[in-house]
């Protein structure tokens, strides 16, 4: 049973790829309408993690939802070409008619995430990184999830780009949706997330940012000695 | 037919799986060698076959999504050499290239069958194929089984072959599948365009070349290949321009 003020309970998931053990023994939970930033090095298995949440990989250990929860799931890469004649409109309408949605439910999922109708006639492929992210977003939203999993949403996107795609995150998790989001961004994670999962070969530590994120455990997770300046606080984290 | 190739071939595009399906389309041959030898219908040998290489397609992606495209290309490529030893002769040319003259009644009815259950799933299915080749992950959450609805779509794709192997032989079907589909990718600007176009080119493409092929007596596969492959070079070259 999974306590009703959550709305994700992992405990021991460990995950093989063939020979390759990808993570051990992870255990943690996450509160209904709060944020978990997973961080670390590449390699370290934070989309493998994701995809085992959702059930696209076989794991060892338990993953409960919530018995309420529809995840929307915003991947970092997609596996359709993006410059195929594949329109905005022709992907958010597929998504709408089969969650049974209406046509003014795209209107509101683009007001959401801060596009307008105008981006529904062109090619994704023609789209910015950000735009196209909070497309994807817009997209996951018509499912309307109480849990939105973002892999990596602001990788490869112009500094203003970014900025509005963590803007949008941050008003969905002020309309109570709980938000696991993949992210390299540590000044960010410090900022946003409730809690941060760190991921690396050897440790994994969770827990509140400020806490857990320590020059010494960054230096350990990533190798190599981390600054983290939080914009609002010009101190390094202590 | 022609219509189920189209819209079979424009989701090949999105699905990256043109040198998969091209590859696949050649399974039918060692099936037609094997109907000839135990004295069956040989387009029967050619379904069992193809629906039998989509399924290994199929199962080899589940177990890794590396390298299948290498895989799928040697065991097809094998497939065709075990084929052509398999049949000989006359045989070996009609199940390659097609004889369209030879239609049976039977044949025809199997045909329009298949063709038609063929559109019937592509339309319905339309919009979780758009999910599930956007993103597999994205289809899961969406709470498309994902593992099935691939199966399907790959043995749509099989039966397609399987519905042109008379007109077209296991080498050409293929091209029927994906030249219309690359040719629509072109013009297209958006989904129901491409859809469309592609459907629209292979109807082109066929009745075109049958219609030679009965004006100047040729064989009917290659020429609808030809008219197929002419329109991809035009669209191209005013691309281009």
């Amino acid at each position: 049973m999974i306590l009703p003020a959550n709305a994700l309970e992992v405990e021991h998931l460990s995950v093989r790829l063939g020979d390759v053990e990808i993570l051990r023994d992870l255990s943690f939970s996450v509160p209904k309408g709060s944020s978990l930033a997973v961080i670390g090095p590449n390699g370290s298995g934070k989309t493998i993690l994701f995809r085992a949440l959702i059930g696209a990989v076989p794991h060892e250990g338990t993953v409960r939802w919530a018995p309420d929860a529809r995840i929307g799931y915003v991947p970092q890469r997609l596996d359709l070409e993006r410059n195929l004649p594949v329109t905005g409109d022709d992907l958010l309408r597929a998504r709408a008619r089969l969650a049974a949605a209406q046509s003014s439910d795209i209107e509101r999922v683009l007001s959401r995430v801060g596009l307008t109708r105008e981006i529904l006639g062109k090619g994704i492929g023609t789209l910015s990184g950000g735009q196209f992210q909070r497309l994807l977003i817009a997209f996951a939203l018509l499912g309307d999830p109480t849990v939105l999993l973002l892999d990596e949403p602001t990788a490869g996107i112009d500094e203003p780009g970014q900025e509005r795609v963590t803007e949008t995150v941050r008003r969905l998790q002020e309309d109570g949706v709980t938000v696991l989001m993949i992210s390299h961004e540590l000044s960010v994670v410090v900022r946003w997330a409730t809690n941060v999962l760190c991921l690396s070969r050897e440790h994994t530590y969770y827990g509140i940012p400020r806490q857990v994120l320590t020059p010494e455990v960054l230096e350990q997770v990533y190798g190599e000695p981390v600054a983290l300046y939080v914009h609002d606080d010009p101190r390094p984290i202590s | 037919m022609a219509v189920a190739a189209g819209l079979v071939g424009a989701f090949a595009l999105m699905r990256r799986m043109t040198l998969a399906g091209d590859a696949l389309s050649h399974v039918a041959l060692p099936g037609i060698g094997v109907a000839i030898l135990i004295g069956i219908n040989p387009l029967a040998g050619a379904l069992v076959a193809l629906l039998g290489g989509a399924v290994l397609i199929w199962a080899l992606e589940r177990r890794t999504r590396v390298a299948t495209e290498a895989i799928i290309g040697v065991v097809f490529s094998a497939a065709l050499a075990v084929g052509a030893l398999l049949a000989t002769g006359e045989q070996l040319i009609d199940a390659l290239f097609g004889a369209p003259r030879t239609l049976s009644t039977w044949e025809l009815v199997a045909g329009l069958t298949g063709a038609a259950a063929v559109i019937a799933f592509m339309l319905a299915a339309r919009d979780r194929l758009v999910l599930l080749f956007l993103s597999s992950d994205v289809a899961r959450t969406a709470g498309i089984d994902v593992q099935r609805l691939g199966l399907l779509y790959l043995l749509a794709f099989a039966l397609t072959v399987a519905l042109g192997l008379r007109f077209l032989g296991a080498l050409l079907m293929g091209s029927l599948i994906i030249i219309p589909a690359a040719t629509a990718r072109q013009v297209a600007r958006n989904l129901n365009q491409m859809l469309g176009w592609s459907v629209g080119l292979a109807v082109f493409a066929t009745v075109i070349g049958a219609w030679i092929a009965e004006s100047t007596g040729h064989e009917t596969g290659p020429l609808i290949v030809i008219v197929a492959a002419s329109c991809f070079v035009l669209v191209t070259a005013v691309r281009r321009r």
